[in-house]
């Protein structure tokens, strides 16, 4: 049998069922492989005792017939989740010693549904990176690397963790969060699935907030039924969360029919952006001609105000972080400074943020207050929201004219090297997501696909947005390409 | 628009970071290249368009106005740098 690591969640589900392995033994194997792993650096929080304890309880479960599809499956959640007792920082210092009294309604579910947390996983602090580089922790490390080199790569940021670990085999899938592109453009990075829902289909409850109208949680896996299997265990309404969307969720897998005849894929052109690498290019091309061979019906869209998703992005995602870290003030959790004789009370809060955040958490704070203050409002924060109302207008008109989805590059380039950009301004490492943030600005889902090779070896992924609520839709259609597409590739072991 | 030391230093106040003195020029000329990055918004002809407040259309929900959680002291405090007969501690606030 192959080692139990390397299962999707799909194939590790059947096999419970079937009695051919336990979750015991999954779980064995995932804490054997992640203790192999310290190079990837992936996860941060070990919770060994958790996992075996929750093994045996979902074998019993299994035994018992009573297992829902996430039972006993071995999972890695993303450090931005607060776990009852466990450590959840948000890879920062701030958040040094913080064990929360809580659980969030995502872990919960996924507890509930019989899952099995294994660790929690780095990311960038506070979810702002697109290279897992900004981290208490230091950098998260990607398990592929170009060909005949050792360069260490990025595994994307912000769920950087997460997408290492699944892409090496570490766990059966991760939970990812959202805000600009941070769970499918670290999936595109290592050659692995993640879906952003809707906003509204994932409660925010107890996910430490970044921007709070743009995060979104959602799962990263190996392949599209796996998203499928594990956003089912994911969604539902929670009235803890006042934007949780009170929907029925559908079954996302009995939905992957795959077929897409008569569908109409929308290629925007605003998205062929100039300087576009030529592999990303042929991807962009191949993965329509793909979908075309599959029945779909691929038309040329316009989105007019693409290029302004990524400056409004920089004025809104901002601005709700220095509202939201407000509450990081050395008084009721983390880090507090140690004060100096006659220091009051303005003074603990400033040393207490100038020690407990990264550079780039105070640059974005700093930002936001400096876009949200007396005189600037309007011309930046209000300026901001009109284009992104202008934004999710440009989606509403293409999906009025019939399209059911758009297809896109996930990623401008393929994964970078570590350090490569520490020489760029910040704004070089922002065009990261210009591909991926349009869709948080609309609210709306979308899915990174691996679809191929570059030249080095690196893997490629194309994005597919959908309409809004319609993730069962967007998940059969991801299904078809990735049929299509036949994305197999593994990194080879070397850490 | 150019950002310069004074107005970083005032920024700074505002969000309650300590910066450095020698640390402000490096900080207004990375919020110059942001805030440069963020200029081209002006091109947008946003006139009689609504700020956008909810990206999905949705009434918040209401509910009765009744306690529905409460009485958690031990878990409130549990994580508080400094607590003392049930209340968080901090520095004299008041002369």
């Amino acid at each position: 049998m192959t080692d139990l690591n390397t299962l999707t969640l799909a194939d590790a589900r059947d096999a419970l069922r079937r009695g051919d392995t336990t979750s015991k033994a999954l779980t064995e194997a995932c804490l054997k492989a992640i203790d192999g792993a310290g190079a990837l650096n992936a996860f941060v929080h070990h919770t060994p005792e958790i996992a075996l304890e929750r093994a045996a309880e979902a074998d019993k479960r299994i035994a018992a017939g009573d297992a829902p599809d996430m039972c006993g499956l071995p999972i890695g959640i993303k450090d931005l989740f607060c776990t009852e007792g466990v450590p959840s920082q948000a890879a920062s210092r701030i958040l040094e010693g913080f064990l929360p009294q809580y659980e969030s309604t995502i872990t919960a579910q996924l507890k509930s549904a019989g899952a099995v947390m294994l660790g929690k996983l780095n990311m960038d602090e506070f979810a702002m990176g697109s290279s897992n580089e900004t981290s208490v922790y230091g950098n998260a490390v990607n398990p592929w690397r170009r060909d005949g080199t050792d360069t260490q790569l990025t595994p994307g940021g912000s769920s950087g963790g997460s997408a290492s670990a699944v892409a090496a085999d570490l766990c059966l899938a991760a939970t990812g969060t959202d805000t600009g592109g941070s769970i499918r453009q670290p999936a595109a990075f290592t050659g692995i699935v993640g879906i952003k829902p809707t906003y509204g289909r994932c409660s925010r409850w107890g996910v430490v907030a970044f921007a709070s109208s743009l995060d979104q949680a959602g799962p990263m896996t190996k392949t599209v039924r796996d998203s499928a299997i594990m956003l089912g265990a994911m969604c539902g309404h929670d009235p803890k969360d006042s934007t949780s969307a009170d929907l029925p969720v559908p079954d996302f897998e009995a939905a992957l029919t795959g077929d897409i005849r008569g569908k109409k894929i929308g290629i925007p052109r605003e998205y062929r952006v100039e300087g576009m690498p030529a592999d990303i290019e042929k991807l962009w091309d191949d993965g329509a001609a793909m979908l075309r061979d599959a029945g779909a019906e691929i038309v040329d869209i316009t989105l007019p105000h693409t290029k302004y998703a990524l400056p409004a992005y920089y004025v809104i995602a901002p601005a709700e972080a220095s509202s939201n870290l407000a509450r990081y003030d050395g008084v009721r959790f983390g880090h507090r400074a140690k004060l100096d004789h006659g220091d009051g009370i303005t003074e603990m809060y400033e040393k207490t943020r100038a020690e407990g955040f990264g550079a780039e958490v105070q640059r974005r704070v700093m930002v936001g207050t400096y876009v949200l203050s007396a005189g600037f409002y309007d011309a930046y924060y209000n300026r901001a929201r009109k284009v992104r109302t202008l934004i999710k207008k440009d989606f509403e008109d293409v999906f009025a004219q019939g399209v059911d989805a758009i297809l896109t590059p996930a990623t401008p380039s393929a994964a970078f090297g570590l350090g490569e950009m520490s020489d760029a301004d910040p704004v070089q490492m922002y065009l990261n997501d210009v591909f991926t943030v349009t869709v948080n600005m609309a609210g709306l889902p979308g899915i990174a696909v691996p679809t191929g090779l570059d030249k080095q070896g690196l893997p490629l992924g194309l994005q597919l947005i959908g309409r809004p609520w319609e993730e069962a839709d967007l998940l059969s259609s991801a299904y078809a390409l990735e049929q299509a597409a036949g994305f197999v590739a593994k990194p080879e072991k070397w850490w | 628009m150019s950002i310069d030391q004074s107005t970083a230093a005032r920024v700074a106040k505002l969000a309650r970071i300590k910066v450095e003195e020698d640390a402000l020029p490096a900080l207004a000329a990375e919020f110059n290249t942001i805030l440069g990055f963020i200029e081209q918004l002006n091109e947008v002809d946003v006139d009689g368009v609504e700020p956008m407040t909810s990206v999905t259309p949705q009434r918040l929900t209401r509910r009765e106005d009744v306690v529905t959680d409460g009485g958690q002291q031990q878990k409130v405090l549990a994580n508080a740098p400094d607590a003392r007969e049930g209340f968080f501690a901090v520095p004299k606030v008041v002369e």
